[in-house]
């Protein structure tokens, strides 16, 4: 049986009981293929409700919900304290309130979630390069093959990654380790938070099959309708059928619902980043039909969609726009650029042409824009003949970036972030 | 409608109409001829409602009507008559019918009412003016390959015609660019043409348009509005909507202070540049420029094909220097240049490149260089 305490990493175990031999922990995994793993999945707790607790010691012990605070906010991270009350992220704002009065609202930092989330994940490359992001908060690890490089298994390794997250970042973060992503996956959300869980060869079947079908990879809201709906409820419940017909039924992802169940998923780590497209979106406190009002709103957007990019090395030359109706009924419309870009004024002034397109009156709720068709940044910009203006762009754009960084997110921007006041039309 | 016409004059305005019919129409009329008959000759009418080109040829006309019928069909029956044949044209008996009898040869063919013929309305075109069409050709000629297909930049789609204060006097000028590259020409101001507008000629405009003047001789009258502009080449009309944009600012971007200046033997350079660039990759056909004083060394290397190299003696003596082009770029504007020798004006390996002819002043480009 393989033992490892995740405090002081011994891998000697204790002749009974659980607890750590060395240190006297009771954090340990004991497990039959513990150190024969290597394929993790490491997912930080209630992200953004951590970082913002790191932040601010007196929120330690009291619940804390980060998303909009407005009448149409949505949490979009709830820390266990909260999460005792029932509050979940993706929730109605208010409807956490109601769950959870004394709650503590913080509206999100993105750019600063972003900072800890790329700590995070220098970490994560000073112990292997086989790093794929899945977002700023989690990424899968391939540590197979590293036990002479770290002087110990991957689950030691990962043990230890995981103990400096917590001392050197000041937040936690839960690890799933099995022998390939999809189990891996699962087993990070099985242990949270603070988790180490383990996935074996030998399990594999048993545990995925109470598991529900919600939790296949790929599979969303629609489709988990769809397999409710004929009778597919757990992972287990699919074991009875053939591959033919999961995908005469549900189409090509019925054979890789054939393989999950399984728990097969032959898909490797790969730090090449796949991400298709950046982006950022708004819900209105109230439905707002007004060009201006919208543009007021796009322009927040643009900044914040071209700080990632930038942030990541990333451009894109195609820019989509996308609002939803009061009606809730989506519309996306794209623009190609002539050249892929990362700048906010780029992304503008495609956006702002769809929009005023589609500014006809009707009223929305909800405004995003973001970037798809990604290359690297040396792409993105380049000097163009047809365009005298370029340059110019570009330079204003790195001053005001610069003074950002300097002097915080809202030390600069531009008029269009304000809205018209409606009620003094003549000043 | 009844004529007699002969089958060469036909066949060459037929050429021409059925060069702006669309291949593929949503609105059938419009791969429609419009053939209008009175006394003494015919028109012949087709547009693609952005363009229209209106042609009279010699007939001889017995009744006059007018109907209209398949461009390409008409066009392609005409090209198989026989050459110096006489064609008789007329409405048949049953209605929606055109009758071509031409020797023993009968055909007809479906025709569509005239009054549904989309008419150009003819605005109030307040500027006109006279052209060589040599001068017209140079225009286009020097400019057109610099035209942007891209569509989100509507406005590059076509040749920037204006008004210009150039070093020798006022000037007709013709821009176009692709953001990589920009070519402009001039030619003395005509008169009458002082007052125009800055106008976008869209590029299938100045494509019909060229296919006119390629042997015309003499003048060409072009009358234009912020809208609209016409050409008249002997006994054809060329009427074109105007592209409706903003042609960016392009002075801003002519490199006039460049210093280090390259002077090339055309022909060796193309060469050479033909030559090293099928090296390079079929995507970025960028090939390396590094000069030296005196000696200017063309370089490609492609990862899949290999790699080449070749040395030119050049008059330059600006220090050392490397730049990457694109080769096609880099041929279509030297193959404008008719002199013997080109001049290129640089900056550094970033910034845009000054292109002329050493021996003419009216034509410059403007070439983006590439990372290589």
């Amino acid at each position: 049986m393989g033992f490892l305490c995740r405090d002081c990493l011994s891998v000697e175990p204790p002749e009974n009981g659980t607890k750590c031999p060395a240190c006297g922990s009771v954090r340990t995994a004991a497990h039959e293929e513990l150190h024969a793993l290597g394929i993790a999945h490491l997912d930080c707790d209630a992200f953004y409700a951590t970082v913002e607790k790191r932040d601010n010691p007196s929120l330690k012990n009291r619940p804390v919900l980060v998303g909009g605070a407005g009448g149409r906010g949505v949490v979009t991270a709830a820390c266990y304290v909260a999460r005792r009350y029932g509050c979940r992220s993706a929730m109605p704002m208010f409807r956490a309130r109601q769950l959870c009065p004394q709650a503590v609202v913080i509206p999100p930092d993105m750019a600063k979630y972003a900072r800890v989330g790329r700590d995070v994940r220098a970490l994560m490359l000073e112990t292997t390069p086989l790093v794929e992001p899945i977002s700023v908060d989690e990424a899968f690890l391939d540590l197979s093959g590293t036990e002479r490089l770290h002087r110990g298994s991957p689950a030691r390794t990962l043990a230890r990654l995981a103990r400096r997250i917590e001392s050197e970042i000041g937040i936690d973060a839960s690890i799933g380790l099995s022998h390939n992503k999809f189990l891996a996956k699962i087993a990070s959300d099985a242990g949270k938070p603070r988790g180490f869980f383990v996935v074996g060869r030998a399990e594999t079947q048993t545990f995925l099959a109470d598991r529900p079908v919600s939790a296949l990879w790929g599979a969303g809201r629609e489709l988990c309708r769809r397999l409710e709906g004929d009778g597919f409820r757990r992972m287990g419940d699919l074991l009875a059928c053939s591959e033919e017909f999961l995908v005469d039924r549900y189409g090509a992802i019925g054979s890789r619902l054939w393989r999950f169940a399984r728990g097969e998923d032959g898909r490797r780590v790969d730090p090449v980043s796949h991400r298709k497209s950046v982006s950022a979106e708004t819900t209105f406190s109230r439905d707002l039909a007004a060009p201006e009002e919208l543009k007021a709103r796009l322009w927040p957007l643009c900044e914040k969609v071209a700080a990632r990019a930038k942030a990541d090395g990333i451009a894109g030359a195609m820019v989509v726009l996308k609002l939803k109706g009061a009606d809730f009924r989506i519309r996306t419309r794209r623009r190609t650029l002539p050249h892929p870009t990362q700048l906010a004024e780029r992304l503008w002034r495609a956006g702002a042409v769809l929009l005023t397109l589609e500014a006809d009156g009707t009223r929305f709720r909800l405004i995003g824009i973001g970037l798809s068709g990604l290359c690297p940044a040396a792409e993105a910009d380049p000097p163009d003949l047809a365009e005298p203006d370029g340059e110019r762009i570009k330079a204003v754009e790195t001053a005001m970036d610069t003074l950002r960084a300097r002097f915080g997110d809202t030390a600069i921007s531009r008029g269009r972030r304000l809205t018209p006041s409606p009620r003094r039309p003549g000043r | 409608m009844k004529m007699t016409i002969e089958r060469g004059a036909l066949l060459r305005s037929l050429t021409h109409a059925q060069s702006v019919v669309e291949r593929r129409n949503t609105i059938p009329i419009l791969a429609n001829v419009l053939i209008s008959a009175q006394n003494g000759a015919v028109e012949l009418t087709a547009t693609d409602m952005d363009l229209a080109v209106v042609e009279r040829v010699a007939a001889e006309v017995s009744q006059a009507g007018s109907t209209t019928v398949s461009a390409h069909t008409l066009f392609d029956i005409v090209r198989k008559l026989e050459d110096g044949a006489q064609i008789e044209i007329g409405v048949g008996a049953e209605e929606g019918q055109l009758v071509l009898r031409c020797g023993r040869s009968n055909l007809k063919l479906a025709t569509l009412a005239s009054e549904d013929f989309p008419v150009m309305s003819d605005d109030d075109m307040p500027h006109s003016f006279l052209v060589s069409a040599a001068s017209l050709r140079s225009l286009i000629d020097r400019t057109r390959f610099a035209i942007s297909t891209e569509e989100t930049r509507y406005y590059l789609n076509g040749i920037y015609l204006h008004a210009a204060e150039g070093e020798g006097g006022k000037v007709l000028r013709a821009v176009a660019t692709d953001g990589h590259r920009l070519a402009r020409m001039e030619v003395p101001l005509p008169d009458g043409a002082d007052g125009m507008p800055g106008v976008i000629v869209p590029r299938k405009t100045v494509n019909e348009l060229r296919k006119l003047i390629d042997e015309a001789e003499g003048d060409v009258a072009v009358t234009l509005s912020d809208t609209k502009i016409r050409f008249g080449v002997e006994d054809i009309v060329l009427t074109s909507k105007l592209i409706d944009g903003t042609f960016p600012d392009y002075d801003r971007v002519i490199p006039l202070g460049n210093d280090k200046v390259l002077e090339v033997n055309r022909k060796p350079f193309e060469r050479a540049v033909d030559l090293v660039s099928t090296i390079s990759t079929e995507k970025s056909r960028a090939i390396k420029l590094s000069l030296n004083d005196g000696l200017l060394v063309l370089s490609a290397t492609s990862p899949d094909a290999g790699s080449a190299t070749e040395e030119l003696e050049v008059d330059y003596s600006d220090g050392e220097l490397e730049i990457g082009f694109n080769s096609r770029y880099l041929l279509d504007i030297t193959q404008q240049i008719l002199g013997d020798s080109a001049q290129f004006a640089l900056a550094d390996a970033a910034s845009p490149t000054l292109v002329r002819d050493s021996s003419d002043a009216s034509a410059l480009y403007v070439l983006m260089p590439m990372r290589v």
